[in-house]
């Protein structure tokens, strides 16, 4: 192993290479990412081969193609993000009905309108139900990890896995990761041996159509997959420990839970910040810790459930927004909860790239520890620019479009720091 | 933990500059994040990016609120944006300018700092000199190496070889350590005036 400087996207990209892609596809423009760029340069300078890079013309034709290419036995890769994950979404649904064990990063960025290009994690929170295993990365090592076990997870599932990091915060953050060697990675990821393949010489088809006969058994084996992955996804992050030494994946990461009266549940980036301020809470005698999601889909119910169940408290806070009833995340792990005696309050934060402070996380804390919280809180919201919006449009029918109303009232933000 | 902010417009290589000082921090032994304030980078337009220093792993990923130093890279900026917000009483501030405090109108700011800690270097000039382009990043990291000492100039260096190669890296290796003495002999002379007074 090395220890290096370098931007998130790099590491990731450096780590995929090591997996021996066979063919990556994507659409080379925003909202994509530096890691296709540098596997592009990498196959183009003949340092990763043999791999096939395909500049597609939309994303949509970079999963279309990744899918061909998984079907064909090749191992494939490809990015994406935000409005490029929804514009493939057909294709996306596709990949995990078909079994193909494809390989993806979201640079988890916000969806629009109003047009945003920050990161929060509605993009891949929209494709939860697609079939895909879904994979959280709290640090720039541990999203070049996770790409490792993602490809061997995946190939051992034949199911695609998508592997998120925060947009910007992960992808374009500069810090200290340790790049595994090629001989790790070949002792961890063993080639692909697919579990279909469109061969010549044993022609099968994929992709029959499936009538009301067999459907809902086709779907059930769908779920059954995942649940498989539960088992498969602690052994594999115990495995990985003993090959890289050091700790990445498995399906939750509790910190400082023991004894905590209330537990910060999150997935991401926004997980080290937490800790930094349960780590003051703490100095300060709160009883208080953070459980990481890392697997979101499967959603580990059982780990979950065993993580909180002797907290007086959750919070659960989400990057992501479920318009018209709040967290999407919180409804799975008030699932996990379902019969215990156990408060759980959604706080929806850092949508579209604001930014999630220590100073905001602690009034928040504090507001929960006294059991202060309402059921849905958006933290930082600014109610005065809310008031003023729906007053104006109390007052007047042609009130106007809304994200242009309230950025005249915001006015001018490019001398703001934060 | 040490913290510091560098501002200045979008082409100037405000992010490179945090990235190159992350890499300096790192090839130190410490751990170090940097990463920018993730705005549409347009040319010109205001850009601010962040690098961390510590001796231990950084989780934090809030943005750099109360700098411990603050590189400028552009003084048009002075009184357009807020780039003084947060800065710790004790922070350092180096600005690329030939110009001083007072005549860049921010003699105020040094009212109750370190005088020793702040700085003006004319990076743009030295680059333009020894890169051919008016980029001030890496002069600033060389005259910040010299302000702060929290990296060396060799560190500098390394760190500019990482995102440059031949006679760009060259060039900017130059200007780096023309800056470094740039202000390593404006603080001596201001520590020879203020023995004197």
């Amino acid at each position: 192993m090395s220890l290096k400087q370098c931007e998130g996207s790099r590491a990731v990209a450096e780590a995929v290479a090591l997996c021996r892609p066979e063919v990556i596809c994507a659409y080379p423009i925003s909202p994509q990412t530096h890691i296709v760029e540098a596997l592009g340069e990498m196959v183009k300078s003949g340092e990763l081969q043999p791999c096939e890079f395909i500049n597609v013309e939309s994303e949509f034709a970079a999963m279309s193609v990744a899918i061909g290419a998984s079907a064909a036995g090749a191992r494939a890769y490809t990015a994406t993000a935000s409005q490029g994950l929804l514009f493939m979404v057909e294709a996306v649904y596709n990949a995990a009905g078909l079994g193909l064990p494809i390989v993806m990063t979201v640079a988890n960025r916000a969806i629009g309108a109003p047009i945003n290009i920050w990161n929060d994690h509605s993009d891949s929170m929209s494709q939860r139900d697609c079939g895909w295993i879904q994979l959280f990365a709290e640090t720039n090592q541990e999203a070049l990890d996770l790409h490792i076990q993602a490809f061997r997870l995946g190939e051992e599932l034949s199911l695609p896995v998508m592997v998120c990091m925060d947009g910007f915060i992960l992808t374009h953050a500069y810090e200290r990761v340790d790049m595994p060697t090629q001989e790790q990675v070949d002792a961890f990821l063993p080639p692909f041996v697919p579990r279909q393949v469109l061969d010549p010489d044993e022609p099968v088809s994929i992709g029959a159509m499936v009538g009301p006969e067999a459907f809902t058994e086709v779907r059930y084996l769908a779920h059954a997959k995942q649940m498989q992955a539960l088992e498969l996804i602690p052994q594999q992050a115990a495995e990985f420990r003993k090959i890289f030494a050091r700790d990445s994946g498995g399906l939750v990461r509790p910190y400082r839970c023991e004894d905590a009266e209330t537990i910060v549940v999150a997935l991401g980036s926004v997980l080290g910040t937490i800790k930094d301020v349960v780590d003051e809470m703490r100095a300060e005698g709160h009883r208080i810790g953070v459980l990481g999601v890392v697997s979101f889909r499967p959603f580990p119910l059982a780990a979950v459930r065993d993580a909180l169940q002797a907290a007086r408290r959750v919070v659960v806070l989400e990057k992501s927004l479920a318009v018209g009833i709040g967290g999407i995340v919180s409804t799975d792990v008030r699932m996990a909860l379902s019969g215990l005696p156990l408060p759980t309050r959604t706080v929806i934060a850092g949508l579209g790239g604001r930014a999630i402070t220590k100073a905001s996380l602690h009034k928040l804390l504090r507001q929960a520890q006294q059991d202060e919280l309402e059921q849905l809180t958006f933290l930082d919201l600014d109610g005065k620019l809310i008031e003023r919006h729906l007053l104006r449009e109390k007052q007047m029918r042609r009130s106007g479009p809304l994200a242009e109303n309230i950025l005249r009232d915001v006015g001018v933000v490019a001398a703001r720091i934060a | 933990m040490f913290q510091v902010r560098i501002h200045g417009r979008g082409g100037q290589g405000v992010v490179s500059g945090a990235e190159m000082l992350s890499i300096a921090a790192f090839l130190q032994g410490n751990y170090a994040q940097a990463f920018p304030s993730f705005g549409s980078e347009r040319t010109g337009a205001p850009v601010v990016a962040f690098c961390r220093i510590a001796d231990r792993e950084i989780r934090l990923r809030e943005p750099v609120m109360q700098p411990d130093a603050l590189i400028i890279q552009d003084p048009t900026l002075l009184h357009q944006v807020d780039v003084f917000g947060g800065l710790q009483q004790d922070g350092y501030v180096l600005i690329n300018t030939s110009r001083s405090f007072e005549a860049l109108g921010i003699g105020e700011i040094a009212t109750g700092r370190r005088a020793e800690r702040l700085c003006t270097v004319p990076a743009s000039e030295l680059a333009l000199q020894h890169v051919g382009r008016p980029l001030p990043n890496a002069a600033l990291l060389g005259g910040f190496a010299a302000l702060s000492g929290m990296i060396d100039l060799a560190s500098v260096a390394a760190a500019v070889r990482e995102k440059f190669s031949g006679k760009v890296a060259d060039g900017n290796i130059a200007a780096a350590t023309a800056a470094y003495d740039f202000v390593q002999r404006k603080m001596q002379e201001a520590a020879h005036v203020a023995q004197a007074m």
